[in-house]
């Protein structure tokens, strides 16, 4: 069995470096087959003015007397997805869990965890903000009706983003083996203790790429805010766009958005390999999260 | 008043998972101090009537006691029952994103409520004396599975129980690595720790046990001291179990 793995992966190497030579290969030619298809269109000229002006570019990244400045306004999307995001994290933990209470007593409570999810997983994020945005201060409530659109925002955000992470939570805390709570509950500790101090720890390590996926998600449609008339990036670049019968503004959005996302990317990919390498360094079994809380017949392969 | 402290009893404990009964009215007292090994077939019982002491399953009928306290009663609080007994699992059961201390650690620490440097000193005490102490802030998966399975016996000691449940604690192992852990829970005999063993080691149970009962399809067939059980057995079904073990050349 280990012989026929080493040599699959020797075969696995050498092909990955044939496999590097095309891929590099088939980008170059494909970006090239882009390019001369958009300099040949027929409109790329105007196009190309239109969205890619660089004095534009410049311009609407900074502002003008008479438009905001894009890069501004995007510090309110950073705002909005901070809040929102430490909100959502805790919040979404909250209902996965509540959704795994056992107990004919706590069936109240999971009912509304499932409505909850099932509900604002269904909803487009644009009808929630319209009814929190447009409702809410409709109510005529007092301090509860008349806060900001941002606060309104943050609030159908929060509301419909908490619904996909606690999902995720939950599929964290159903992949950790059941061998594992038995283990904990074997030495004494409760419920709760099992789940915060042996269950949790290691279905959050399993969820994070799932979780940035939704973080990065969440960034994305803190532009939608803009229905309830906030000025955040994709506003200000409409307003400086209607202005100055220009596009590029857009451009400059849209790579704010992508600034902060990659690096975002790829500091969750250095956590998720420092982990691994901190639990797998010795040259354990390859899938090593396997032999201490899996099946038993997989053991024998982790000593040579 | 001459009776034996005991430090378990199990009385016509029967349990069935959805139409499948699997334990039918199992009787056992175990001694202070004394050592039981459990052998029969794969699904004779073994593991579940372990886990059915440790109140890892519910049980349909019958009662059992640690100690003075009756376990099976109504309103028992499982955590204080389950602190004081330690089981080990076939599979290890560690937790894999703690170090060999913290799994260790964690139960006394949040179970009993010991103070770190408390827990963190009794853990070190132990993996010094089973040799384990270099091991201590390595993660389980660097360990081998000799290793790993020592550092789950010591993680059951830590808690200090009154009484070990261990569960096919070698059957996991590649053959050379079985020794280590048997040379541990034979140590621990020695020092008169009570203990509950589910087994195919049949030289080991026989050398360690005080006593050996034979599980067959939910029942115990026989039980005795082991030269009784390994030599001369009485019940049929255990003679022709050990024919078979002897045929497969593990004993």
């Amino acid at each position: 069995m280990g012989d026929t793995k080493r040599s699959a992966g020797r075969g696995s190497r050498l092909l990955g470096n044939r496999a590097v030579l095309v891929s590099t290969t088939s980008t170059i030619l494909f970006f090239i087959a882009v390019a001369v298809v958009v300099a040949l269109a027929p409109g790329s000229d105007i196009v190309g003015e239109r969205f890619l002006n660089w004095v534009h570019l410049k311009q609407s990244l900074l502002g003008t007397a008479t438009a905001p400045s894009v890069a501004e306004a995007f510090l309110l999307n950073v705002r909005m997805f901070m809040i929102a995001e430490a909100i959502i994290l805790v919040l979404a933990l909250v209902i996965a869990l509540v959704r795994g209470v056992p107990g004919p007593v706590f069936f109240p409570f999971r009912a509304v965890a499932v409505v909850y999810t099932d509900i604002f997983r269904g909803v487009p994020l644009i009808l929630v903000l319209y009814m929190i945005g447009f409702g809410v201060p409709g109510l005529g409530l007092g301090y509860v009706s008349t806060r900001s659109d941002i606060t309104y925002g943050i609030i159908a955000l929060v509301l419909v983003y908490s619904a996909y992470v606690a999902e995720v939570y939950r599929a964290g805390i159903d992949s950790v083996h059941q061998s594992q709570t038995a283990a904990a509950r074997s030495l004494g500790l409760s419920r709760w203790q099992s789940m915060r101090f042996v269950v949790l720890p290691q279905a959050v390590r399993r969820v994070i790429p799932p979780l940035l996926n939704d973080f990065i998600g969440l960034q994305k449609d803190t532009a939608l805010v803009s229905v309830l008339g906030s000025i955040e990036a994709a506003r200000a670049a409409q307003i400086y766009g209607a202005e100055q019968f220009n596009y590029s503004a857009y451009v400059v959005a849209a790579l704010l958005f992508v600034l902060v996302t990659i690096p975002l990317a790829r500091f969750t990919d250095h956590l998720i390999a420092r982990d691994r390498r901190r639990r797998e360094a010795g040259g354990a079994a390859p899938g090593a999260l396997g032999t201490a809380a899996g099946a038993p017949h997989d053991v024998p392969g982790t000593i040579g | 008043m001459t009776e034996m402290a005991h430090a378990l009893r199990v009385q016509n404990l029967s349990k069935s998972f959805n139409d499948n009964s699997v334990l039918r009215g199992i009787s056992l007292d175990v001694a202070t101090h004394e050592v039981v090994c459990l052998i029969g077939a794969s699904g004779s019982g073994k593991s579940t009537l372990l886990r059915c002491i440790n109140l890892l399953e519910p049980v349909n009928a019958g009662r059992i006691w640690l100690g003075d306290e009756e376990i099976t009663r109504a309103g028992i609080d499982e955590d204080r029952v389950r602190q004081r007994i330690g089981i080990v699992f076939q599979a290890f059961n560690l937790f894999p994103h703690m170090t060999v201390l913290r799994n260790i650690t964690l139960g006394p620490r949040e179970a009993l409520g010991l103070s770190r440097s408390e827990a963190d000193e009794r853990a070190r005490g132990l993996l010094e004396r089973f040799g384990l102490s270099e091991k201590s802030d390595d993660y389980p998966d660097r360990l081998s599975g000799g290793q790993q399975q020592r550092v789950a016996i010591v993680r059951a000691l830590a808690m200090d129980p009154e009484l070990i449940l261990l569960d096919e604690v070698t059957s996991a192992l590649d053959p050379e690595l079985i020794a280590e852990v048997l040379n541990l829970i034979r140590e621990l005999a020695g020092r008169g720790m009570t203990m509950v063993i589910a087994t195919h080691e049949m030289s080991f149970a026989r050398d360690i046990a005080d006593r050996v009962c034979f599980l067959d399809e939910g029942v115990i067939a026989e039980a005795g001291p082991p030269d009784q059980i390994f030599t001369a057995p009485s019940h049929p079904r255990t003679q022709r179990f050990l024919q078979r073990i002897i045929a497969a050349g593990r004993m």
